[in-house]
């Protein structure tokens, strides 16, 4: 590494027995529960990763002394010195190396966001290195492998100290009024994004607070890497849909998603259009819904509001991938289907209404109290309640049945009384269809129990004809090796009735005896 | 089919349909998973012309239900006429490969490549290759990762120019912009190269399999390490070495630790494949880096394969590279600070003992063992003493009782129940191998407290245990040294002592035969009769039931009925039902 322009320090120097090997400096691998074995075991790691060699730092004079002549030469210089890494999992190795680069990237930080016209061409290069170099590695495998993002505790970066500095300084220099995007994108480029997208399962939440700014910024400034961003980022999403099931910033890629979207112009591209119905709604399915189902909700809606002619598909997207057993997810579908019906139009309301209720009136006769309250919540909204007002023909033939059978049935007072309300609604809404409906529910519960009857006889029938059938393949085969038998022993062909009235038989049997013994069965 | 015309009217392919179309997806699916039935009610003919082509058409159901249609689809050759007519099945197929959830798309493939085979050469050509390059040029990357699958099925039974499409198609998959494209090739890429010729191996699959094993992704990177295996098995041995370990040499040294993961987990498999030769040379310091690995993941899955990777050792000089290479990492593994690794090395640890003779275990092994006999973390001490018996075959018992004895007896005092209950189902071998003395001297007051645990399935192994004890040392020894002890236990204050004698004489009776069961236990179950507890009555009802057949019908008749009929009109449910189930069943009636 080009990292160690720095002289090494002598070896009677008094610090040498603070530091460690090297290898131990630069895999910043953040495991509390290892910090022993990594003590123990300082050679392990050595063919890994960077290979500097031991460096010592020593302090250089303050950015804000210098003269304006050495200030970008110092600067430089700083960022060398920054690219140096220091092991954090154990907390007393090099202690003073660790000061020294921690007061660099303060300098360095403050320098970007207060002072002008530092950054000049020839740092680019060596402040994305600096910042490549520490932030750059391969995330640890997770402590807990069954790891809840919602339960445990988080294992956080144990180099963060130094990190978030770092991080910082990225910030700032994005967000500098100096920042030249022009130059900036030779450095910044896909193969930097693709290593920046990849932290974003990182577990610590800070880090992906900070990687979330920085991202948006990069997005905003940068316009040569937009289309490149959305494209690796749905592919994050896409493995973590279909294939890992794991991934921990898929809410804050949708948070910078939702601000994405709104930014989209009209109309919608393809590439929009794609993302939404094949990367977007399927997220619906992941089992860690909870965790960022608020900033999908927050997206989808984003793309009605841009476009309402999308609304068809994420209804439909939703309602195929509605939850079959898990109602704590049911209840978030519910609640996101309520957000989109805020906003929906009354004209792609109509395009819906079918299946939606349809679906609702399942939630509402779910036994899990739970589910369908918050179904039935949708009738103290007051935009829905219109919209229900205005279709009431198509929607209360759909929803009547469950709502009379449930406000007898349901095991839960709340439900019942909250099922008398939307009854009574519907009654004040248009009664004359109410009261066709009540009076014609015995009739239809009937004719479904026929219905039910008719199919049950429709798959009799067609299991006892494929028995039939299969017994005639068989009776077929059985004659077939009979009339070859009686062939090669060169007996005279039976004609084939007897064959056939002989065939209740219960084995085939070839020889005269048995075909004796057959008829004396009989 | 004379039969088939009338059938016809009987069962309209529109009502068939409406089944498949049925609102609830419970009856949809339940439709779907009789697809044969409804396809043998229509006859060949209208399932091909009629069927098939609904089933095409409107794919678009919940995953489930397309789940059920791709397997139905692969076992449908009969139903559309046979071999000749196989081909019908591909449009829905197709279309099954292109869906989103992977689940559905894979269960596609796999019917594909099912009814591949049924294609004559012909047909494959015709109608099967084009549908593979199609999918593998769609432009959602779900079809390309299913022709993925397809290239090696349909490879060796086609002709060159065919031959020569296809290999160019897997090149295209292999550098395709989408990383799930790129793992899906990666994960073909081994299968493919066993179909391909020799040549090819080396002018196509080498360079793919270079390319994906520096992929920017290490999701793709460690698929390729899988490859490697099947790829080293083709090559010749001289080849070896400029085509593949290079490759392999990085994978080992990868920065992602799932790269190097992949490597310790498929160790023993590259070790076959690249032969002994370069095991030693390459392999071997290879196996030093990844047991010194920086990650507990990687360490483990190393240690996991230490007995393997050594019993696989060229034997001309295993010992020496073992003693001077292996086994200094292995000690170190010992006092990882992970768990895992410790418990992965001590399922495999004692392996080594015959692989290193018995000078070179008490020496060096031995130490080992004790020190993981004592680790904090149980799984470990439970792997140790699962694996007792091969360090038992090299170095004898003698040593092992002496050197692991108070170890294990410590062990059998364990705080953890899963740890106690290892070592007493260890007990009737070491018993067996130490003979009855040592046993009576060392062991047997531990198997006796056992009975007393305050864990169930402890006493319930320790009752268990003392009956193979029994078969193995005979009757007598019961008597002298068992069977007062248990019976004892019947005047204990705990009733649930008391139910444990009952236990054991019910395991018993069988093994210590006729005279010591009617002379010294029935007396004792008999006087149990009036305990109060209500579960020691119905268990000395449930005992004598299962005593009753090694009793002589005198004692049966004058001691056993008349405490069963008084049972019988106990006043708890439960005691009087198993008294008069023990009656019915010794037919005392």
């Amino acid at each position: 590494m080009e990292t160690t322009k720095l002289p090494p320090s002598s070896p009677s120097s008094p610090t040498t027995s603070f530091s460690v090997p090297s290898a131990e400096k630069v895999d910043g691998f953040p495991r509390r529960s290892m910090r022993r074995a990594r003590q123990r075991r300082s050679h392990s790691s050595s063919q890994f990763r960077y290979q500097s060699s031991q460096v010592e730092l020593t302090p250089l004079p303050l950015l804000k002394d210098a003269p304006v002549a050495e200030l970008h030469d110092l600067f430089c210089k700083k960022l060398q010195q920054c690219c140096v890494l220091f092991d954090f999992l154990d907390c007393v190795a090099d202690l003073k190396g660790k000061e020294i680069k921690r007061a660099a990237l303060n300098e360095l930080v403050e320098s970007v966001a207060t002072s002008r016209g530092v950054l000049i061409e020839p740092l680019y290069p060596e402040a994305i290195k600096m910042i490549s170099v520490n932030i750059f590695r391969t995330l640890p495998p997770s402590e807990n492998p069954e790891f809840d993002p919602e339960e445990d505790e988080p294992t956080l970066e144990a180099s963060w100290p130094h990190l978030q500095l770092v991080y910082e300084f990225f910030l700032r220099f994005l967000e500098s009024p100096d920042f030249q995007p022009s130059m900036a994108k030779r450095y910044i480029d896909q193969k930097f994004v693709l290593q920046l997208l990849e932290l974003f399962d990182s577990e610590d939440p800070r880090e992906r607070e900070y990687l979330k700014t920085i991202l948006h910024r990069v997005y905003g400034k940068l316009l040569g890497l937009r289309a490149y961003i959305r494209k690796q980022i749905n592919n994050i999403f896409l493995r973590f849909i279909y294939e890992t099931e794991h991934f921990n910033g898929v809410a804050e890629l949708l948070e910078i998603l939702g601000s994405i979207i709104n930014g989209f112009a009209l109309p919608l591209k393809a590439e929009h259009k794609q993302f939404l119905v094949r990367v977007l709604i399927p997220l619906h399915t992941a089992k860690s819904l909870s965790i960022f189902h608020a900033q999908l909700a927050y997206c989808v809606v984003q793309f009605m509001e841009k476009d309402a002619t999308v609304t068809e598909y994420i209804i439909r997207g939703l309602l195929k991938y509605w939850p079959k057993t898990c109602t704590q997810k049911e209840v978030m579908f519910l609640g996101e289907i309520e957000e989109i019906l805020d906003v929906i139009e009354p004209s792609q309301f109509i395009r819906i209404q079918e299946p939606l209720f349809k679906q609702i009136a399942a939630c509402i006769s779910s036994p899990h109290f739970q589910v369908a309250e918050r179904a039935l919540y949708f009738w103290n909204n007051e935009y829905i309640l219109s919209l229900i007002e205005e279709n009431c023909q198509v929607i209360l033939p759909l929803v009547f049945a469950t709502l009379y059978r449930v406000s007898k049935e349901h095991w839960n007072q709340t439900i019942v009384s909250l099922i008398y309300n939307v009854l009574k609604t519907f009654m004040e809404m248009n009664s004359k269809l109410f009261d066709d409906l009540t009076a014609s529910y015995k009739v239809e519960k009937q004719k479904e129990m026929k219905r039910e009857r008719e199919r049950a006889d429709l798959w009799r029938g067609l299991e006892e004809y494929q028995e039939r059938r299969m017994q005639m393949l068989t009776e077929a085969a059985r004659n077939q090796r009979n009339l070859q038998e009686r062939g090669e022993r060169g007996d005279p062909l039976s004609p084939s009735s007897t064959q056939m009235a002989q065939s209740d038989q219960p084995e085939p049997k070839p020889s005269g005896a048995s075909t004796g013994a057959g008829e004396s069965a009989t | 089919m004379a039969g088939a015309d009338g059938d016809d009217s009987l069962y309209p392919i529109a009502v068939l349909i409406d089944e498949l179309r049925n609102e609830d997806v419970q009856l949809r699916l339940n439709s779907i998973k009789k697809l044969s039935t409804i396809a043998l009610a229509l006859g060949v003919e209208r399932t091909r012309t009629e069927l098939l082509p609904f089933l095409t058409d409107t794919i678009y159901d919940e995953d489930e239900v397309l789940l059920a249609l791709a397997e139905q689809l692969g076992n449908f050759t009969m139903l559309v006429g046979g071999p000749e007519y196989v081909h019908c099945l591909l449009p829905p197929l197709e279309s099954l490969a292109t869906v989103e959830e992977t689940v559905v798309r894979d269960k596609a493939v796999e019917s594909l490549r099912k009814i591949s085979q049924e294609h004559s050469p012909v047909d494959l050509e015709v109608h099967f290759e084009p549908l593979v390059k199609r999918l593998a040029s769609g432009d959602w990357f779900t079809s390309r990762t299913s022709a993925c699958g397809l290239f090696s099925v349909c490879y060796p039974r086609v002709s060159s120019t065919v031959k020569a499409e296809i290999r160019q198609h897997f090149r295209t998959l292999c550098s395709d912009d989408t990383p799930m494209v790129r793992r899906a090739a990666a994960s073909k890429l081994g299968e493919f190269a066993k179909v391909l010729e020799l040549e090819y191996v080396k002018t196509d699959i080498i360079p793919l399999f270079t390319a994906l094993a520096s992929d920017e992704q290490d999701s793709v990177r460690l698929l390729a390490v899988e490859a490697c295996v099947s790829i080293a098995t083709l090559l010749p041995q001289e080849d070896l070495e400029t085509l593949v370990m290079p490759t392999l040499r990085q994978a080992a040294e990868d920065k992602s630790w799932r790269v190097r993961y992949m490597v310790a987990d498929k160790f023993s498999e590259l070790q076959k494949a690249v032969g002994p030769e370069i095991t030693k040379n390459d392999l071997v310091p290879a196996f030093q880096n990844l047991l010194k690995d920086c990650e507990a993941e990687v360490r483990a899955a190393a240690a996991n394969k230490v007995k393997e990777f050594c019993e696989n050792l060229p034997e001309d000089n295993r010992e020496q590279i073992i003693m001077s290479h292996i086994l200094p990492c292995v000690k170190e593994l010992v006092s990882d600070t992970n768990q895992h690794v410790k418990s992965a090395l001590a399922s495999v640890i004692m392996g080594l003992s015959t692989i290193l003779g018995k000078d070179n275990t008490i020496e060096h092994l031995l130490p080992l063992f004790l020190t993981q006999l004592k680790d904090e973390c149980p799984e470990v001490r439970l792997n140790i003493i699962s694996n007792l018996d091969c360090v038992n075959e090299v170095i004898g018992i003698r040593q092992l009782s002496q050197s692991l004895l108070p170890a294990i007896v410590e062990l059998a005092e364990d705080a953890k129940w899963r740890v106690r209950l290892a070592i007493i189902e260890y007990m009737p071998l070491l018993a067996g191998q130490l003979g009855v003395e040592f046993f009576d001297e060392k062991l047997n007051t531990l198997c006796m407290a056992w009975l007393i645990d305050h864990v169930y399935a402890i006493r319930e192994a320790a009752t268990s245990n003392l009956t193979k004890l029994v078969e193995k040392f005979g009757a007598e020894w019961a008597q002298n040294t068992i069977v007062p002890k248990v019976l004892g236990m019947a005047n204990d204050p705990n009733y649930l002592h008391r139910m444990t004698t009952l236990f054991c004489i019910n395991a018993l009776s069988e093994a210590c035969g006729q005279e010591i069961t009617t002379k010294q236990m029935l007396p004792v179950v008999l006087k149990m009769s009036n305990d109060q507890v209500a579960n020691v009555r119905f268990n000395v009802a449930k005992s004598l039931q299962k005593i009753g057949p090694v009793l002589d019908s005198n004692a049966l008749q004058t001691e056993v009925k008349p405490v069963l009929e008084k049972l019988a009109s106990d006043s708890d449910m439960d005691v009087k039902y198993f008294a008069q189930e023990a009656i019915s069943v010794l037919a005392l009636a």
